[in-house]
């Protein structure tokens, strides 16, 4: 399990977690809910280990490899969709790349582009499939779904199921719909 | 207005000024200059002189490219290197060409790296801040997707530093071939290496050939056009590739 106790962080003078407790069970889906500013991505940076708490404590990271999907897609432009999953990809596993893309929903020819040239929603497919696939311990989805549309959201869902099935997840999203669907505990900042 | 008439003005504006003057050993006109070009064209000495500059000025480039790029990259990573070498580039690129040709002459042997290591010096500030400043332009939202994956240095290089930082190269290196043929010959006039390009011009100034001087500095700017275009089609190339190639042929299976 992952714990944060007391944490804290400050960004200047703004305090944007103040004091916070939370468990992350293990192998279990958590969503944090909660209006824009709360903190919610603040958080996840903390659990990516990409910024300190000012404050406070996290344990149960050591030795766990956390990966995400940010909330924006952080794709490298001039790489495919294949690519850009085949980067985080150990040399053994490269060939699942392109099964992962498929199962999301993209076609050969949006594999092979270039992703500068996909739409919004295709890179967004992208940026979730390189997180799922990733040998990892702990994922972090960051608004994993947005921009996509309905049917692709529903389909995502799906992937999203299998791909973390025994992993634990940290889910932040507006969609108290989505966040039932992973079967996720709602932890709302305020 | 079409390139060539604005070239057959300025042709005019010569041939009037060489009329006007009326000496052709201080003024050749374009007729003159051109003659001795296609003269000069057939023979050993210009094809000699052109290869023992352009070996020069090119090795004291490229040396400047590689050393540009290491120096960048050096600093970018730390940030006492960075202030160390910050205002020693800064002094290289603010001073005079000529004090560093003189010091250079005083050295025994001097003269016959002079070429090389003026348009070393010249190119070299140049590529450290124009690398430095694309090292550190670099996508920060990329930069920490790969340090939560992790990925290796050899990755994160081909994937995402090289991409970011081979337009600025590209600029670098364009503004400073220009520079270091400029410099280059310069360097030649003063320390009169022989069989160079420098050499052949100040043989002409000595003789007051003024149609010889400006038939080598049209072959100078012939050279620094031809290898500026060389190496913006060499550096473009190499950008498309970077767009272009699907990656399962390149960077990320290593």
């Amino acid at each position: 399990m992952i714990t944060l106790r007391g944490v804290t962080k400050r960004y200047g003078e703004q305090v944007v977690l103040d004091g916070l407790d939370l468990d992350l069970p293990d192998g279990a889906v958590t969503a944090l809910m909660g209006p824009n500013g709360s903190g919610k991505t603040t958080l996840a940076r903390l659990v990516l280990g990409l910024e300190e708490p000012d404050a406070g404590e996290i344990d149960g990271l050591a030795g766990r490899r956390v990966v995400a999907a940010f909330q924006e897609d952080r794709l490298c432009e001039q790489l495919s969709a294949v690519g850009n999953v085949r980067l985080v990809l150990e040399r053994t596993r490269v060939a699942e790349a392109a099964t992962a893309l498929r199962e999301a929903g993209l076609d050969d020819d949006a594999l092979a582009k270039p992703v500068r040239e996909l739409s919004g929603g295709q890179r967004r497919r992208v940026a979730l499939v390189r997180a799922l696939v990733a040998d990892a311990d702990v994922v972090v989805l960051d608004e994993p779904f947005k921009g996509l549309d309905r049917a692709a959201h529903a389909r995502l869902l799906d992937v999203v199921r299998e791909r973390t099935a025994g992993r634990t997840v940290l889910l932040i999203t507006h969609d108290a719909a989505e966040a039932e669907a992973l079967g996720a505990k709602v932890v709302t900042l305020s | 207005m079409r390139p060539a008439l604005v070239l057959a003005f300025w042709l005019l504006v010569w041939q009037a000024g060489a009329w006007a003057v009326g000496q052709d050993f201080l003024l050749a006109s374009p007729v003159s200059v051109t003659r001795r070009l296609v003269e000069l064209v057939g023979t050993a000495e210009l094809w000699g002189a052109v290869g023992h500059s352009l070996a020069r000025i090119g090795i004291g480039f490229l040396a400047a490219v590689l050393a540009g790029v290491a120096t960048a990259a050096l600093a970018a990573a730390s940030r006492v290197v960075d202030e160390l070498l910050a205002p020693a580039m800064a002094a290289v690129r603010a001073a005079p060409v000529v004090s560093f040709i003189i010091l250079l002459l005083m050295l025994p042997g001097g003269s016959r790296g002079l070429a090389a290591v003026t348009s070393f010096l010249m190119v070299l500030p140049i590529v450290h801040t124009t690398v430095l400043e694309g090292i550190r332009q670099r996508d920060r939202g990329l930069l920490e997707m790969a340090a939560v994956f992790r990925l290796s240095r050899w990755r994160r290089l081909a994937a995402i530093d090289v991409p970011a930082v081979l337009p600025y190269l590209a600029a670098a290196s364009r503004v400073g071939i220009g520079l270091a043929w400029k410099a280059g010959v310069a360097a030649e006039v003063i320390g009169l290496p022989e069989g160079s390009i420098g050499e052949r011009m100040y043989e002409a100034k000595l003789l007051l050939l003024s149609a010889d001087v400006l038939a080598w500095t049209v072959v100078v700017v012939a050279l620094s056009f031809a290898t500026e275009h060389l190496l913006g089609a060499l550096l473009a190339r190499g950008q498309a590739r970077l767009a272009t190639t699907p990656p399962a042929e390149r960077e990320v299976a290593a």
